[in-house]
């Protein structure tokens, strides 16, 4: 990576941090709206989600990642969900209820 | 690398040393002594299941733990050396036992208390699988081997790989300690199932911190050992020009890697409830020894401790048998003198076994009361998870057709793994479905499906390992009569133990019994085979000693070979001295030009091309 | 003798050097890590009779500091891996330095945190919801920490490979920044699912 090069990508973290901040105000906002536990949940994740993408893909530069990297992610990603969904499915599958 | 090598300190060469062939060999030293132990402790569980309430022969069972240990400390004058540490490993552990069974909180007169005859099942359970089992087949085994077959000069990141050792050394003493507290060392099972584990004594905190110590170090090995494979290969050497070893490791890594920590995270949350007070674990409205709980506990669920635990245990099975399985490839392919039968579908079955095992581990859970709609889908992958296991076996029994098979000590444990390998295989398929699974659930049956795999199977295979690589570190091989009678015993013992168990376990005999089915309805036709075993056990340890004086024995006295003793064709064989240069292992970067297993190739002057031959 | 290949120069297949290509697997079972915490999180959370929302026991404003203070360390991060890239050592001096403080920041204000919920008998056998507070924001503390002690060894003494080695340096200090920005997305998801819902 050339000077020049990083001295783009610092604009670009600034930027980064700008949205973080606008979007941690946002999230905290929302969260005195009294919304129903629904809405509330999906709108905090959502917005989780997005800072969380922000960071890995600006600051960790996820965006211009090597391809292993990618199929490590992925590989960990389709376990995380199976370790997310299916202790949940099979409690929520309980005979006893 | 280190210029000034000839300088190295003894404490950096032999104890902090960061060379992955000193370090494979701790942890062989380390997990082989284990393996005893875990061994030595079920030892005395049978007498309690052979001849309940009978007065314990302490000495026949001590004084030949202090025997070989003595004969070892001495059999080279006072020299210094592995054979001193285990040695004085063994008369410690002599005398350790000595001290746990005298106290009148474990045996009484002699006679086994059933919370002792708890802490040794527990215990065996846990230093076989995580203290032996899979230090040497992963630590010990994949640490000296890997780099050499795919000729690296070293792990990628030898400080993290001797770090890696000393989590494992320090999780190990931790759970040997645990047996001095008060009340003795874990009681609740391997598989530490709440809300029993959460109110036990203090061996099960301290169980808890010895596997958040074995958890690091598998997680930093993995790391380790993934990165090597991936950017470390010699020039040539593709994945499918791997050795199937190499792969079976590499599969095992990434198994470690991803269903490692949601143990570690299940043990912190235990941790949580047995120091701060919490309770994750355990359910509202529990009454411990008739009295209610406080009402502040409770709320949590025991179900997510079953789950956060299989998640990981049972892709560990496969961590269990995957090394295995390459070790026996290894040794298969060199003794039938013929390349493996079809090595891709072996590397797919790997791959696809590795995917699989993540999504099958609530068939530990069929008894939970889950739903029949869960119930299917893990029944569905418990059978898909099968097919893999079977195109793996049945391309090894497939590579044995046409061979001019040599039958040498490595080999004849490898072909006795395959028929054992497969009994537990298959005895396994009743255990998956949920129908019989009823039957069989918490019986004597599990029992002997799953040390089918690991006892007879897995480690079969690691004395195979053993006796085959042997050459590789001593520049000599293993006596050959001395292996014979180690195998021939070890084989008729270890079926005379297990499979009786399958007997027991069908007609509805449960594993827990502490008197061995004495009191027990269900136990009465078949309580005449609990002597057999045990005798088949002790038996099982007798044999062993042939092992331990050979493998000791042929450092010195072995017969002497040159680098290459089997004629094979992979790196670590072919392109290395033995034992291979200290640092960097191989004298010239080695560089691949062919397949893993280029046997009797038609028109080649000799029978194998090694890897790195033009 | 044979050097171990791909420390700072990157393997021409998979384009990475060992370490940058390490850390990404470690990161990877730290999703793992927290996933099953998650999991544990949800789980509890779904079969309670009964939840408290954070807010009305938590510190929002304080924890909404918080959140402030570690995004601000991740961009002090970036920005020192930056500087060397730059090949300007005494600016990454500055930015790592206050990486390192805004950290100590984070973990005072957790302190006074703790604290304050110590003072009122709040402990971690006090209900399901102050048992999950204390463990995830506990073990996040602990990855901080940890953060910190690499981060502070890098400021001092393991600054000095700068003079030897200036890529490798740059490459650690990469790794170091890595496993900081991970930890920082970890609170992203920690503080809404604690403190806001």
């Amino acid at each position: 990576m050339s000077v020049n090069n990083v001295k783009s990508h610092i604009k670009v973290y600034i930027s980064i941090f700008v949205a973080l901040m606008v979007l941690t105000v946002l999230t905290v906002f929302v969260s005195y709206l009294e919304l129903s536990i629904g809405y509330a949940v999906t709108i905090a994740m959502i917005v989780a989600v997005i800072k969380g993408s922000l960071v890995a893909n600006y600051f960790m530069h996820l965006i211009s990642e090597k391809k292993v990297i990618y199929w490590v992610l992925i590989l960990t990603l389709v376990f995380f969900v199976i370790l997310m969904l299916l202790p949940i499915l099979s409690t929520l599958d309980q005979v006893s209820r | 690398m280190d210029n000034h090598q000839h300088h190295e300190s003894f404490v950096k060469k032999y104890i902090f040393s960061q060379d992955h062939k000193i370090i494979g060999i701790q942890y062989g030293i380390t997990s082989l002594l284990f393996l005893l132990f875990g061994f030595y402790l079920v030892t005395v569980m049978r007498w309690q299941l052979a001849y309940p309430m009978e007065a314990f022969p302490l000495e026949r069972f001590v004084y030949p733990l202090l025997g070989i240990g003595v004969i070892l400390l001495f059999i080279r004058g006072l020299k210094i050396g592995i054979h001193s540490v285990v040695g004085v490993s063994l008369i410690l552990l002599a005398g350790v036992s000595w001290y746990v069974a005298t106290r009148d909180e474990n045996m009484p007169n002699r006679i086994m208390l059933p919370e002792f005859y708890n802490q040794l099942g527990a215990m065996h359970g846990t230093i076989m699988v995580f203290l032996g089992v899979v230090p040497l087949a992963v630590g010990a085994f994949g640490n000296y081997i890997v780099p050499l077959q795919i000729g690296a000069p070293d792990m990628a990141f030898p400080k993290l790989n001797m770090s890696s050792y000393w989590c494992f050394f320090v999780g190990g003493v931790t759970m040997l300690v645990s047996f001095f507290v008060p009340g003795g060392a874990a009681n609740s099972g391997w598989t530490s199932y709440p809300p029993l584990s959460d109110i036990a004594t203090t061996g099960q905190t301290l169980w808890l911190l010895g596997m958040v110590f074995l958890i690091t170090s598998s997680l930093l090995g993995s790391v380790n050992f993934i990165i090597t494979i991936v950017q470390l290969r010699a020039k040539g050497l593709s994945f499918m020009r791997l050795p199937f070893f190499v792969w079976t490791q590499f599969v095992t890594s990434f198994l470690l890697l991803l269903a490692f920590p949601p143990l570690e995270a299940a043990g912190i949350l235990q941790l949580m409830d047995r120091v701060a007070g919490t309770s994750f674990f355990l359910p509202s409205g529990l009454v411990v020894s008739g009295d209610p709980l406080p009402a502040n506990i409770g709320g949590g669920t025991p179900l997510l401790w079953q789950h956060l635990f299989w998640f990981l245990a049972h892709p560990e099975v496969y961590v269990l048998i995957l090394p295995a399985l390459g070790i026996v490839a290894e040794v298969i392919a060199n003794n039938t003198r013929k390349p493996l039968w079809g090595y891709k579908s072996l590397v797919y079955a790997t791959i696809f076994l590795g995917f699989m095992s993540f999504i099958v581990w609530a068939h530990h859970m069929f008894m939970t009361g889950m739903g029949s709609t869960i119930n299917a889908f893990f029944q569905i992958t418990t059978m898909i998870i099968s097919i893999p296991s079977i195109v793996i076996l049945s391309a090894m029994f497939l590579s044995l057709y046409g061979g001019s098979i040599r039958i040498n000590t490595p080999m004849l444990f490898a072909l006795a793994f395959l028929p054992m390998f497969g009994i537990g295989g298959l005895t396994g398929l009743p255990l998956g479905l949920s129908t019989s699974d009823i039957h069989l659930h918490d019986t004597y049956y599990v029992i002997g499906h799953f040390h089918y795999v690991v006892a007879p199977g897995t480690i079969f295979a690691l004395f195979a390992g053993i006796y085959y690589w042997y050459p590789k570190l001593t520049k000599r091989k293993m006596n050959e009569a001395l292996g014979k009678i180690h195998f021939w015993g070890s084989f008729v013992a270890m079926n005379v133990i297990f499979f009786p168990m399958l007997i027991q376990g069908l007609a509805g005999v449960s594993r827990r019994l502490y008197d061995g089915g004495q009191t027990y309805a269900h136990a009465q036709s078949v309580l005449y085979l609990n002597e057999v075993m045990s005798i088949g056990a002790w038996s099982l340890a007798f044999f062993q000693m042939f092992f331990i004086v050979n493998l000791f024995l042929s450092i010195k006295k072995g017969k002497e070979v040159d680098d290459n003793p089997w004629e094979a064709t992979t790196l670590d064989w072919a392109a290395t001295t033995s034992p291979p240069l200290a640092h960097g292992n191989f004298a010239q970067v080695p560089e691949v030009y062919r397949g893993p297993y280029e046997y009797s190739v038609p028109g080649s002057d000799k029978d194998f091309i090694p890897q790195h031959q033009q | 003798m044979m050097e171990i290949p791909y420390t700072s120069k990157p393997h021409s297949e998979t384009g990475l050097y060992n370490a940058k290509f390490g850390i990404w697997l470690f990161i990877a079972s730290e999703v793992m890590l927290f996933g099953a915490l998650f999991t544990a999180y949800i789980l509890l959370r779904v079969g309670a009779s009964e939840w408290p929302k954070g807010a009305e026991i938590l510190n929002v404003p304080l924890a909404t500091i918080n959140t402030v203070v570690l995004i601000s360390s991740s961009i002090t991060m970036v920005m020192s891996w930056a500087s060397l890239k730059m090949n300007e050592f005494s600016k990454y001096k500055v930015y790592m330095l206050l990486t390192f403080l805004l950290g100590v920041v984070f973990l005072v204000i957790k302190f006074f945190e703790y604290n304050a919920k110590f003072h009122h008998g709040y402990f971690p056998s006090t209900n399901m919801f102050f048992a999950t507070y204390f463990t995830l924001t506990g073990l996040h503390g602990l990855h901080v920490i940890g953060g910190m002690i690499v981060n502070f060894y890098f400021l001092t003494i393991g600054s000095k490979m700068w003079n030897t080695d200036k890529e490798r340096f740059t490459n650690r200090i990469e790794i170091a920044g890595l496993y900081w920005h991970f930890v920082d997305l970890v609170w992203i998801f920690l503080f809404p699912a604690l403190y806001l819902l």
